[in-house]
């Protein structure tokens, strides 16, 4: 979240789509429902189906999964045509006025940019480029030149008309635009509008083109930065995202890039990931990426990285692909994988296309299971013949299950959607020999690092020098990790001006603006700098002050980075520093300094001086154009993989052109005339993902696996409530009871009736619950910008069991 | 049931209340419109009183049960309702409306089975309790549930173990959103009128709160947006009452029936001292 929890109980608009958080947040939606009744708040749900959050929204708007990019294109379209845009912050605070080299063409005719390469499929970038007046880009502070990026913006969204979007969302004109009205009505300074959202989004072939098309939204109705604005990104686990903070595939701790072969030295990657400054006065605070960097490493291998050995930065794996999730589960069953570690994660049930992830697992040599139930990924050779499980004698791998603590077994912290990191103390014991998954990976190294030293090997380096300095080297706490996490100097500090010791020798650093990249400071995590330092853990601290008023909380936990509430804060006021809402104040300039949140800023910097308000981009100004992503610079509508119609806009280029597509045996996909039907997958709220199917209370109060299956479908097929009825995908069949309901309504789409359909993901073959693997059906087509598989759009058949 | 709760009204008893300490009368406020079905009060009620899980099964809702059970004594029932284009997914927590003038109290023919507390919630002992299952004709929102094996009555019980020292129902303590309050009536009665207004205001012109006075109002109060309708919310009687027969079941009926019976013993024993066994008349 850019903004927080609490912080949305400060909104006057929450629009959800792509999400269902009273389902799946019933604690955090509170806020939602504060702001309904303290602040007169509307809440808007646009959605597949009429959902729990729906029962309690002010506008529901139903639209066919898959067409959100279409729906938010029709917002922008909505706000620039209507001028209900913030016109003053579009140019202080966004790129709207730079200028754009010549020879980009927008998809309007084709479906395609400029620079598409049909084999490779994917785009060469060049013509997306600002027009550069040596390295700085041009801009027109006027917004009125041609290829300004305001005038793109409004040319590209212009066919993203309220008749357009009822014919690829299947939603009424009246309807789009009541909630138009609503929606657009926070651009003006007096009032902030939210955006929530979670895998509805980010689990589709165009999710991160729909991210994005709604930060758009959000730029150009001046919310982003502002108490009560922001993009509200709902995570699911209680510490995914202090899990993604610390690393994926391709990222080390805190975002920074993962090394690739092509940056064989240190001075190379520094070179490589830290960008350049786009304008003139702005911060471009990743410049201090070598900072970062070398603090890192110093963590990891502390007196063993020197100036000498590039702070042994040959010591890490260099990435030669893309190796995320399904690329690896792919590699798997191309038989590329000879064993599998697995902590708390359950590939049997939560990869697409279940049937090639079961064949994948079973030409593993090996594989190890740190699990708290044994669910389905710990037992999946026992996986039943229809949800495409191979007979047990053809699966030759050796299986380790390691029973591991569950959270309140264990200490620690666990860094929530709002980015507050808050320390979780230990409540009871772990049964039996379960372990907290600290001590697991503590033991599995020191037993490989004790067989490098006994052995030797190819590449023993990494592994002997690694820092491994715990009070008990089996067991490390997690205070002594949360203070490697927080970072230390290895000499003392010597403030340039005064020359005076800021800090000692073996000091904690107060937070990242105490980094160098002289190799005296290590810190695990640059993000979550600040966590635990001399002050004391403050993850740990539960203070309910709140002067602001705000819910800000400054003294309760510790919020990456460095206590920051709201985001991009400085764009929560006008050029002279004033908010633009004095009853919701972000910072503001009081003559010396800048007051209130954290500020996202240079903290003394005048706001006469104009510098840059978004100050980790090199442009300075948040991107309304942005040539990080795959598809294109703005988000443009295309149907998933498996639809049922062809692309309204462009139905020679109907779905996502760089989409990812998996392409063995087992990845097969179908088509309208076979499957006509439009699926989708979902949560409940009395379960969580796969193992609560092992409690009681919650198998009580929803027991059963079911179909969500809308009236007139089920007449049509002489279907009634609980019968049993058949789903089936190019991928699998799976059986279930029906659930006859209202919430979901058949759509016109462009002239054509669609139906959709639904079902919960909870169930498998394992737990005092059972039922089908919701996973047998979906598509190994992915994102890509994020490698994320398309879980929630897929075409099906239904019929009577 | 606590001792510290000073007892009202006793089932099957006749005599003033028996306490001396005064009490406000609680209340529990239930505000449909912020409800999200989500089922936390469901799982804490069982929780709290350790009751055993229900066999349930998926019967085309989300509704865990189609029915209160003796191990289950609160649920949400959920609705879907169209009118005019307008949909609406209703969802109410279902349980003992624990009426100030309550009917089961009144039906219940075993001494102590049944108490109202000063403070106004109804509690059930099932250590009097003879089963006749008169307690569930009398309640007009169908509530009591008789357990088959042991033969005794349930139903939710306002947390009145938690009350008594002053916690409140586990409902309420785990209800995520703030739908559900507990505190004086007086004070609910505040909040829930100015949230009606609030509903008035946002376009629902018969939001209400249930609040039903033919029951001599209730201690469980429910914010309806579709406040002249009851009946959408699961079937929630548009005006239940106490049967008018059981206003005169202790005072009038019960001892009238006592004195019948007494009589009919006397007349019995009186005529059989005059009159001697019956004596065959003929050969």
């Amino acid at each position: 979240m850019t903004n927080g929890w609490v912080d949305i109980g400060n909104t006057d608009v929450a629009l959800v789509m792509g999400g269902n958080p009273a389902e799946n947040h019933p604690c955090g939606f509170k806020w939602v429902i504060e702001a309904k009744k303290h602040r007169n708040a509307k809440l808007v749900v646009v959605d597949p189906r009429f959902n729990r959050t729906a029962a309690v929204a002010d506008q529901f708007v139903q639209i066919r999964a898959g067409t959100d990019i279409a729906f938010l294109g029709g917002l922008i379209n909505y706000a620039l045509e209507n001028k209900r845009y913030h016109e003053e912050y579009l140019k202080l605070y966004t790129n709207a006025p730079f200028i754009i080299k010549e020879g980009l063409k927008l998809p309007e005719e084709d479906g395609l940019f400029s620079g598409f390469d049909e084999k490779k499929k994917v785009y060469d970038k060049a013509s997306w480029a600002y027009e550069l007046d040596k390295e700085y880009a041009k801009v027109d502070p006027t917004l009125e030149h041609p290829r300004c990026v305001f005038q793109l913006l409004k040319k590209h969204y212009s066919r993203y008309t309220p008749e357009m979007v009822s014919k690829v969302t299947g939603c009424s004109v009246e309807a789009f635009k009541k909630v138009a009205e609503i929606i657009t009505s926070t651009y003006t300074p007096d009032r902030a509008g939210t955006v929530i959202y979670a895998l509805g989004w980010t689990h589709h072939s165009t999710g991160v083109q729909m991210i994005r098309a709604a930060a758009m939204m959000q730029l150009v109705l001046g919310n982003i930065g502002r108490p009560g604005g922001g993009m509200d990104a709902l995570r699911g686990h209680s510490n995914i995202q202090g899990a993604t903070d610390m690393n994926q595939t391709h990222t080390l701790p805190g975002y920074l890039k993962m090394p690739v072969p092509d940056w064989q030295t240190l001075k190379e990657f520094n070179e490589a990931t830290t960008p350049k400054a786009l304008r003139p006065n702005v911060m471009n605070y990743w410049q201090n990426t070598p900072k970062f960097m070398v603090s890192f490493l110093k963590a990891m291998y502390g007196r063993n990285a020197t100036k000498e050995n590039d702070f042994a930065y040959s010591y890490l794996p260099k990435m030669t692909g893309n190796h995320s999730y399904v690329y690896a589960f792919d590699d798997m069953y191309k038989g590329g994988v000879k064993g599998l570690v697995s902590f708390g994660m359950n590939p049997v049930n939560n990869l697409p296309n279940s049937a090639k992830t079961l064949a994948a697992m079973a030409k593993l040599d090996w594989m190890v299971m740190v699990e708290n139930f044994e669910n389905e990924g710990a037992i999946f050779w026992k996986a039943p013949k229809e949800m495409g499980g191979l007979p047990p004698e053809q699966v030759k791998t050796e299986v380790f299950q390691l029973p591991a603590a569950n959270f309140a077994e264990k200490d620690g912290t666990f860094t929530n959607s709002a980015r507050w990191l808050q320390w979780k103390y230990k409540a009871i014991e772990p049964p039996g020999q379960a372990k907290p998954d600290m001590e697991i990976l503590a033991r599995i190294f020191l037993k490989v690092r004790e067989l490098y030293q006994k052995d030797g090997g190819k590449f023993p380096d990494p592994v002997l020098q690694l820092t491994w300095e715990y009070g008990n080297p089996l067991n490390p706490t997690s205070e002594e990790v949360a203070r490697e996490i927080n970072g230390k100097t290895s000499a003392d500090q010597i403030d340039d001006k005064t020359k005076q010791v800021t800090l000692k020798a073996g000091q904690l650093v107060p937070g990242f603006g105490a980094l160098k990249d002289d190799g005296t400071t290590a810190c695990g995590n640059w993000l979550h700098s600040g966590c635990f330092n001399e002050a004391g853990n403050n993850a740990a601290r539960r203070s309910t002050a709140d002067p602001t008023g705000l819910g800000m909380y400054h003294n309760w936990g510790f919020s990456w980075p460095a206590n920051r509430r709201v985001m991009y804060n400085r764009a929560s006021a006008d050029a002279n520093g004033k908010p633009w809402d004095p009853k919701r104040a972000g910072i503001k300039w009081n003559g010396e300094r800048w007051v209130g949140d954290v500020p996202d800023y240079k903290v003394d910097s005048d706001p006469k001086e104009g510098l840059g308000a978004f100050i980790m981009l090199g442009e300075g100004v948040a991107k309304l154009y942005a040539i990080d992503f795959a598809e294109g610079p703005f988000p443009e509508h295309y149907e998933a993989y498996e639809a049922p119609v062809e692309n309204p806009f462009h139905p020679k280029v109907s779905a996502n052109p760089t989409a990812k597509v998996m392409s063995t045996d087992k990845d097969v996909f179908g088509k309208a005339d076979k499957f006509p039907i439009v699926c989708t997958t979902y949560r409940l709220t009395e379960h969580f993902h796969y193992w609560t199917k092992h409690i009681r209370r919650l198998n009580e109060t929803q027991p059963e696996f079911f179909v969500e299956i809308p009236e007139d479908l089920a007449k049509e097929k002489g279907i009634k409530n609980e019968q049993l009825v058949k789903v089936s995908s190019a991928r699998g069949t799976i059986t279930g009871k029906a659930m006859v309901t209202k919430r979901i309504k058949s759509m016109m789409i462009n002239g054509k009736k669609v139906y959709q359909i639904g079902f919960p993901i909870h169930w498998g073959f394992a737990g005092q619950s059972t039922g089908p693997l919701a996973n047998l059906l979906t598509p190994t087509v992915l994102d890509a910008n994020s490698s994320m598989p398309e879980y929630k759009t897929f075409l099906v058949n239904l019929e009577k069991a | 049931m606590p001792s510290n709760m000073e007892i009202q009204r006793i089932s099957a008893t006749l005599g003033p209340p028996t306490g001396v300490r005064e009490a406000p009368k609680v209340a529990k406020l239930i505000d449909t419109t912020t409800c999200i079905g989500c089922k936390a009060c469901e799982v804490a009620c069982q929780e709290w009183n350790d009751l055993q899980s229900e066999e349930t099964s998926q019967f085309g809702t989300y509704q865990t049960l189609p029915d209160l059970t003796p191990n289950f004594w609160n649920l949400i029932r959920f609705n879907e309702h169209e009118e005019d284009g307008q949909f609406a997914w209703l969802m109410r927590k279902d349980q003992c409306m624990h009426c100030e003038d309550p009917g089961c109290l009144k039906a219940c023919p075993a001494p102590g089975a049944i108490v109202q507390y000063n403070n106004g919630i109804v509690d059930f002992n099932q250590a009097n309790c003879i089963g006749c299952g008169f307690c569930i004709s009398g309640c007009p929102f169908d509530v009591p549930k008789i357990n088959a094996k042991s033969g005794k009555v349930y139903k939710c019980t306002l947390c009145s173990d938690r009350v008594s020292v002053g916690l409140e129902p586990a409902c309420i303590k785990a209800c995520p959103t703030g739908c559900l309050q507990f505190g004086t009536k007086g004070n609910l009665l505040d909040i829930a009128q100015k949230r009606v207004e609030q509903l008035k205001s946002q376009g629902f012109k018969n939001a209400a709160l249930y609040d039903p006075p033919g029951v001599g109002g209730t201690h469980v109060i429910t914010i309806l947006a579709y406040g002249d309708r009851p009946e959408l919310y699961g079937g929630l009687p548009k005006n239940p009452k106490v049967p008018l027969y059981l206003g005169f079941m202790k005072t009038i009926l019960r001892p009238l029936g006592n004195l019948l019976m007494l009589l009919g013993v006397v007349g019995a024993f009186a005529h059989f001292s005059r009159y001697g066994k019956r004596e065959d008349k003929g050969e």
